[in-house]
């Protein structure tokens, strides 16, 4: 048998960072004019892999192939060279920027060295606009259009570069379902043109929809590769997942008691009219929905951090105003918001000084800081929660997602919350610390302090939540309990829009 | 990895010591060298005489690092002296009390820091350009207000810049106490880590209930506070009330805040390292001066230790982003 002609094919990949390998002895080979998802957990090294491929990272060993033959890619331009283009999750554009000049960028039609030819440059745009079918004015700013356009007119862009290879992360990460078809579209219809599409994703339905080939990857080794006809959910989440589903999401015995909070009628202009939910104690409640839907929006109304115009919030049967975050803490009501990055921890402070900021007053007369308690408070709440770090003072943004995201659950649990509500708690963090977390929920739960999850991640959401409330359009438009909570049962209301 | 909690697991590697150690290093160092170059250096009279000479500029420099702590930026100090020190002069001319003299200080000082907060924190105007206004604003008041004018005799109000307690410049005294006083609002108050927290990541500090505006709102007042009481002491020790007084200092603070350790992005200052960046700037000077530099390529030697400054600082932050 003749040896199979492999479009871009990598062997014994291994790249290691401080702390951590995130790839280890990885080998794939991707066949030409093929869609080839990679589905793993996220920090599995899926991304570490596509920026190897895309020249942002180099291995620390291995080799790469393009076409049976080895090249080194040293940097994005040499990727981009040899026909390979990077589609990132968080798109990267000058917002002031015309679609023509974004399509040209680095490569303007010139009259004289040095002069851009501003009539030939959007006469080139426009055409090529066309031929991509695209339905965009070449004299729009960037900054007008939604993250799906730019996504199609990276995808345009790269095409018309000459790309053979695209790599393409968690593209549905943030658009909407039209959109999503859309470019799921677009997507055949380049493969059917020959090119290479890597997809990276861990959404199952995007999966067996899209992909022809499948490669699990898991703790930065590669797992298994097959047809995408050979795999069913099943078989993809536990090579996913590498254990049973029972040993990630660890039991829980709570019966929920009477109701803690009771938000009836909540309206705010852009976020929501009329939403009604109610918590009980004991219970995780989770908060199910495609990105975009007003999950976050909506549970940032009852923690203060917007304002809502209209509606009542009822805590233990007691109507409260929650007017700005400071009252909602006051009220007991936390959130753990899930940009830690921009929105929880202060990089640049220490880890102690982390977890004191909401809480100073408890150590402090006057105004004035007792050092002394503040250690012994944040180091007790650290160490229940088995932060990892060298020490109290070591600086927040050094440490992993896992630990960041234990500080931040820190600073609230030393307030003794009434009601908790984390957004993505386990985003971006390993399997292991996930697992921590998970526990950490479940002996707080136990304690009989309520949770709110908001959870982009379906299975999260079953092996956690009581009960669940599926978020679309800004609406809360379905509720689940026990063992009604199934992926079957989310997923049709969320796609499905407004039925009950 | 371990937990907080191993008692051997205290690591400091040498790159994290220099960083914070770094600034000790070269003021020790620049001793050394300045010792060398002028036996008249090291004598005690130089050494008060320094720390009379850097009394003004370490109090500007503490001015503007509670300002750059939480992410803004106090470009209108130099401005806030001279109009806090000339009305202050004004009011020992009227009283003959140089103590109340000093309270209308700070307190105008203050009053010129409310308006820089109403303007930045309520108003929503970038703090850079707030004081860049404000500064041509009082300055232009003072110009209308003395009719460009000089105050000559200003008799004894020139005890603050000018007396000693001892062989102690008060000057010195009053520098001390207010680097003690910021050091330990800094360090040891809600106010001082609320300000620290806002400056390296003012969404996060939100999130976490601290009212932005209005910490902000108080570091301004305090800044303009610290800019009167230095007009007081600067204008006491010329003598007379210039119109023209404290023109581009906030530079030369900046500069000594940064040198200090002070990050021009936020959430990192000390006041200590404040007055140790000012010390440095104040022996260059003094040595440049000891060894008949010219005040022109005083200039760009201090422009150069401006860049090299920042190059640490940046280098420093580069870590953690």
């Amino acid at each position: 048998m003749v040896e199979e002609q492999f479009k871009i094919s990598l062997r014994h990949i291994r790249k290691a960072f401080p702390g951590v390998i995130a790839l280890d002895d990885f080998s794939i080979d991707v066949r030409k004019g093929i869609v080839h998802a990679i589905i793993g957990e996220n920090g599995a090294g899926k991304s570490t892999m596509m920026k190897i491929i895309d020249g942002v990272y180099q291995a620390d060993r291995g080799e790469i192939l393009i076409d049976g033959k080895h090249v080194d890619i040293t940097d994005p331009i040499v990727s981009s060279k040899l026909g390979i283009a990077m589609i990132f999750q968080e798109l990267n554009f000058m917002p002031e920027f015309t679609v023509a000049e974004h399509l040209f960028i680095t490569r303007e039609p010139r009259k004289l060295p040095g002069i851009v030819d501003w009539r030939k440059l959007y006469h080139d745009a426009a055409e090529l606009l066309k031929t991509e079918e695209l339905p965009y004015n070449p004299k729009t700013k960037m900054k007008d259009l939604s993250v799906s356009d730019i996504q199609l007119i990276e995808i345009s862009r790269a095409l018309s570069k000459g790309a053979q290879i695209l790599i393409m992360d968690e593209p549905t990460a943030s658009i909407s379902e039209f959109e999503v078809r859309r470019l799921f579209r677009k997507i055949k219809q380049m493969r059917d043109a020959g090119v290479t599409v890597l997809y990276i994703s861990h959404k199952l339905d995007e999966i067996f929809e899209l992909a022809d080939m499948v490669t699990v990857i898991r703790d930065g080794k590669h797992i298994d590769t097959r047809p995408t006809s050979e795999f069913d959910s099943e078989t993809i989440v536990s090579a996913m997942v590498g254990r049973k589903v029972e040993d990630i999401y660890p039991t829980r015995d709570t019966k929920p008691s009477e109701v803690v909070l009771e938000i009836s009628n909540l309206c705010a202009p852009k976020v929501c009219k009329d939403v009604s939910f109610y918590l009980k104690k004991g219970e995780i409640l989770g908060f199910a929905g495609l990105v975009g839907s007003g999950r976050t929006e909506i549970l940032s109304l009852t923690a203060g951090l917007t304002r809502y115009r209209s509606g009542t919030i009822k805590l233990k049967g007691r109507p409260i105003v929650v007017s700005s975050v400071s009252s909602a803490i006051k009220q007991g009501i936390l959130m753990a918001t899930e940009d830690r990055k921009r929105y929880g921890i202060i990089g640049i402070r220490s880890i102690m000084e982390n977890i004191s900021l909401p809480n100073l007053e408890f150590v402090s007369r006057f105004g004035v800081i007792n050092l002394k308690k503040e250690k012994k408070i944040s180091a007790n709440i650290a160490k229940d929660l088995n932060v990892r770090a060298p020490s109290l003072k070591t600086l927040a943004a050094t440490l992993s997602g896992g630990n960041q995201q234990k500080v931040v659950l820190a600073r609230w649990l030393l307030r003794n919350p009434e009601i908790l509500i984390l957004d993505e708690p386990t985003k971006g963090i390993d399997v292991g610390a996930k697992h921590e977390i998970y526990k950490i929920m479940n002996d707080l739960s136990m304690k009989g302090i309520p949770i709110i999850m908001i959870s982009s991640e379906l299975p999260e959401i079953i092996g956690m939540c009581d009960r669940v409330y599926v978020v679309s359009e800004h609406n809360v438009i379905a509720e689940f309990s026990g063992s009604d909570i199934t992926q079957e049962n989310i997923m049709r209301v969320q796609t499905g829009g407004n039925r009950e | 990895m371990k937990t907080i909690f191993g008692k051997r697991d205290i690591k400091l590697n040498t790159g994290s010591i220099i960083n914070k150690y770094g600034i000790y290093f070269i003021l020790v160092l620049l001793l050394v060298l300045c010792s060398a170059l002028s036996g008249n250096f090291f004598t005690v009279k130089n050494l008060l005489n320094i720390s009379r000479q850097i009394s003004v500029t370490t109090m500007i420099a503490l001015c503007e690092m509670v300002l750059l702590i939480c992410g803004g930026i106090n470009l209108s100090a130099g401005a806030q002296l001279c109009l806090s020190g000339i009305i202050s002069i004004y009011a020992y001319l009227a009283t003959e009390s140089v103590m109340l003299a000093v309270v209308v200080a700070i307190l105008v000082g203050s009053f010129l820091g409310v308006i820089n907060g109403v303007i930045t924190c309520y108003l929503g105007v970038p703090a850079f350009i707030t004081t860049l206004a404000t500064n041509m604003i009082f300055r232009g008041v003072i110009n209308v207000w003395t009719g460009g004018q000089t105050i000559w005799g200003i008799g004894g109000y020139s005890i603050l810049g000018q007396g000693y307690i001892g062989i102690v410049p008060i000057p010195m005294i009053i520098m001390i106490i207010v680097v003690a006083l910021i050091g330990f609002i800094t360090k040891n108050t809600i106010l001082g880590r609320r300000l620290l927290a806002i400056g390296g990541n003012q969404n996060a500090a939100s999130a976490s209930g601290v009212n932005v505006k209005m910490n902000t709102f108080i570091a301004f007042i305090i800044s303009g506070a610290l800019a009167g009481l230095a007009g007081a002491v600067h204008l006491s020790r010329l003598s007379m009330g210039i119109p023209t007084a404290g023109e581009g200092y906030e530079m030369d603070a900046i500069a000594g805040a940064v040198i200090g350790g002070t990050s021009m992005t936020g959430g990192v200052g000390s006041a200590l390292g404040v007055l140790i960046g000012s010390l440095i700037i104040g022996v260059i000077n003094n040595i440049l001066n000891l060894t008949n530099v010219t005040s022109y390529v005083q200039d760009i030697i201090k422009g150069l230790i401006i860049v090299v400054a920042v190059l640490l600082d940046i280098q420093t932050k580069r870590n953690f982003k």
